[in-house]
């Protein structure tokens, strides 16, 4: 899990790779006038960065909340018939471009954040429960009989045995789905949700890169912000005893 | 104490009956061994002992109690449970999982501590280099201990152990069988233990249940398998070279003759020279006062040698004790290529002699093709 890499001639090149890209980067971006915007514009920034926070915070939670329970209902023994249709009809279900997923939702909440969180709680939803699908039902039936012949009662069972050993798999469902949802949080903007979409689909309306990118690059920010934050709290929870290949 | 009254299970949406109206009991400080090909009903049958499996008709007591009037998570944290795939929960460490029980009993953290310190000692594994090591850090060998260690936590008198050292290679698993005899001297569990290898079975079990289809063919002690198998099928199981199998069980005590023809160390040569030209002897052990073994004379080297016997005796290196079995003493032979192996016990005092002829004869299957007693050949060649 930890990955040290080795100061290598490979490393210090990508480093410099990364340094150099900046710079064109910066040079590009002054060059379309994003970072004169910024200047001028600080707090409208900022203001609707930490609401698309906020979009994005509030519908990846209650994604949660809903899609690991779920997840675990579906593993339990009564469900396994079910199972596979209902994983299939979710993933039907996800093929549903999320433009859309917002715009039913607006038919039928009107307009608003509400609106937008419902749209992202189901966008999000999908790599949540198929994960915590795989991962549970991916633990080694051997732990499973051993802990039941010891007397771990089911909530036990699921708690000590079968959660801390899918837990990986579940952080990068829910990792994945936070991700996206970072940049599906924009959408959130058409149904006046508000949000860093606000800079991004103006900026494209009135053909303003410089506009446009106030809203695009902390949105970037933010997805690269998320993915590294669950990286790090899959180091914080997952047992240091399970192993997994990281490339 | 583990009693199982005609007791059947019959899987749902099958007719077929995978344990079949087994009536067996397992005395307290036993290790049962429960044996029979795959399929043949071994593992259900032990699996119904905890509740894992449900008990279709018949009765289970552990220690005079139904175990059907029992509550099965308290019935399961009562028994020792281990497994061939061991099972160690791989996000623990070896600590925690020898702590599962303990805890899942509310044990406090001194006592549990304690505890698995005190396992950990058991299994022969440094306590301060294991407890914090993770199952993954761990070779098969040293799982499997903590394994049984975990199954051991709360001292639990009932045991049930599926091949638990089925996993590992051939060696390691003869060095962990015989640690676990030596616990089980001392610790006296109620073991019922499943495995398909007879030669685990003959090393291990008190008693033996054979199982086929789900019927219990043959219950006894290995010595009754071996010697009185009570058809074709158990013969057929115990395999062709049961009279083998039989050198595992006995001890060099069983087959060894006493009071082996020898003379004192301190004995004139030449009057021994005429005792063993008497009796056609080739050679003659040699003891002291304390009946200690000295070595050996030959008749060569006492020919035309007038002082006494211990001038020309020779050491004797290769000896045997009471204790090892038959086949240790065999292969000694067959390796040394000897005929004769005299038998010492630890002070080095003479007790007997071994021979491949007497070996033959108390292995050998000459006395109990009908159930008849297996007998002896005396030093005198006399049949008892």
């Amino acid at each position: 899990m930890k990955e040290s890499l080795p100061k290598s001639t490979g490393g210090r090149f990508w480093i410099m790779f990364g340094v150099l890209l900046a710079f064109a980067a910066g040079a590009f971006f002054e060059h379309l006038g994003f970072f004169e915007f910024a200047k001028n514009n600080p707090d409208e920034i900022w203001i609707l960065f930490l609401e698309h926070i906020e979009l994005v915070l509030i519908s990846s939670f209650i994604s949660i909340c809903i899609g690991v329970p779920t997840g675990i209902i579906l593993t339990r023994g009564f469900m396994r018939k079910y199972r596979e249709t209902i994983l299939n009809l979710l993933g039907i279900c996800q093929t549903v471009p999320s433009l859309a997923v917002i715009a039913i939702a607006m038919t039928y909440i009107g307009i608003g954040k509400k609106t937008a969180i419902f749209a992202l709680v189901v966008y999000g939803l999908l790599p949540i429960i198929r994960n915590s699908v795989a991962g549970l039902a991916g633990v080694d039936p051997v732990i499973l009989d051993a802990g039941r012949g010891m007397g771990m009662n089911p909530a036990q069972l699921l708690f000590r045995a079968e959660l801390p050993n899918a837990m990986y798999i579940i952080l990068t469902g829910i990792r994945t789905s936070t991700v996206i949802n970072v940049g599906t949080a924009a959408m959130s903007f058409l149904v006046g949700g508000g949000g860093l979409g606000d800079l991004i689909f103006s900026g494209i309306a009135m053909v303003d890169p410089g506009y446009m990118l106030a809203g695009a690059v902390p949105t970037a920010v933010l997805a690269i912000a998320m993915n590294w934050f669950f990286g790090k709290v899959e180091q914080w929870v997952v047992s240091p005893g399970l192993v997994f290949d990281t490339q | 104490m583990i009693r199982l009254e005609r007791v059947t299970k019959i899987y749902a949406g099958s007719s077929v009956q995978a344990v079949d109206n087994v009536e067996l009991e397992i005395s307290e400080g036993e290790i049962c061994i429960l044996i029979g090909s795959s399929g043949c009903g071994k593992t259900t049958l032990m699996r119904m002992m905890n509740r894992l499996i449900s008990i279709t008709s018949g009765i289970i007591r552990i220690n005079g109690q139904n175990v059907m009037d029992m509550d099965p998570i308290e019935l399961r944290r009562g028994i020792g449970y281990a497994i061939q795939q061991i099972g160690l929960f791989p996000h623990l460490t070896v600590y925690d999982n020898i702590a599962t029980v303990p805890r899942l009993l509310k044990w406090d953290k001194q006592k549990i501590d304690d505890r698995v310190d005190a396992l950990l000692d058991l299994m022969q594994l440094e306590p301060d280099t294991f407890r914090h090591r993770y199952p993954r850090e761990l070779s098969g060998g040293q799982a499997q201990r903590i394994g049984v260690a975990r199954a051991m936590a709360t001292d639990p008198p009932v045991m049930l152990m599926d091949e638990p050292f089925g996993a590992i290679d051939p060696i390691n698993r003869e060095v962990l069988q015989d640690e676990f005899l030596k616990i089980q001297a001392k610790l006296k569990k109620t073991i019922a233990f499943v495995t398909h290898d007879i030669h685990e079975a003959v090393k291990m079990g008190d008693k033996i249940a054979l199982l086929d289809a789900g019927r219990l063919i043959q219950f006894g002690t290995p010595e009754d398998l071996l010697v009185r198998p009570k058809n074709e099928f158990v013969k057929d199981f115990v395999g062709a070279d049961r009279a083998l199998k039989r050198l595992d069980l006995l001890r060099v005590r069983d087959a060894m003759m006493t009071n082996p023809v020898h003379c004192h160390n301190g004995d004139p040569g030449a009057k021994i020279l005429e005792r063993m030209i008497e009796n056609d002897l080739n050679f003659l052990l040699v003891v002291d006062d304390q009946h200690c073994l000295k070595g050996y004379v030959k008749l060569e080297n006492l020919r035309g040698h007038h002082g006494p016997v211990e001038d020309v005796t020779r050491p004797m290196t290769l000896t045997v004790t009471p204790d090892q079995n038959l086949k240790e003493a065999l292969s000694k032979m067959l390796t040394y290529d000897i005929g004769i192996v005299v038998v010492t016990d630890e002070t080095g005092q003479l007790v007997g002699f071994l021979n491949t002829a007497t070996m033959v004869s108390v292995v050998g299957e000459t006395y109990d093709e009908h159930g008849g007693r297996w007998g002896k050949i005396t030093a005198d060649g006399r049949i008892l």
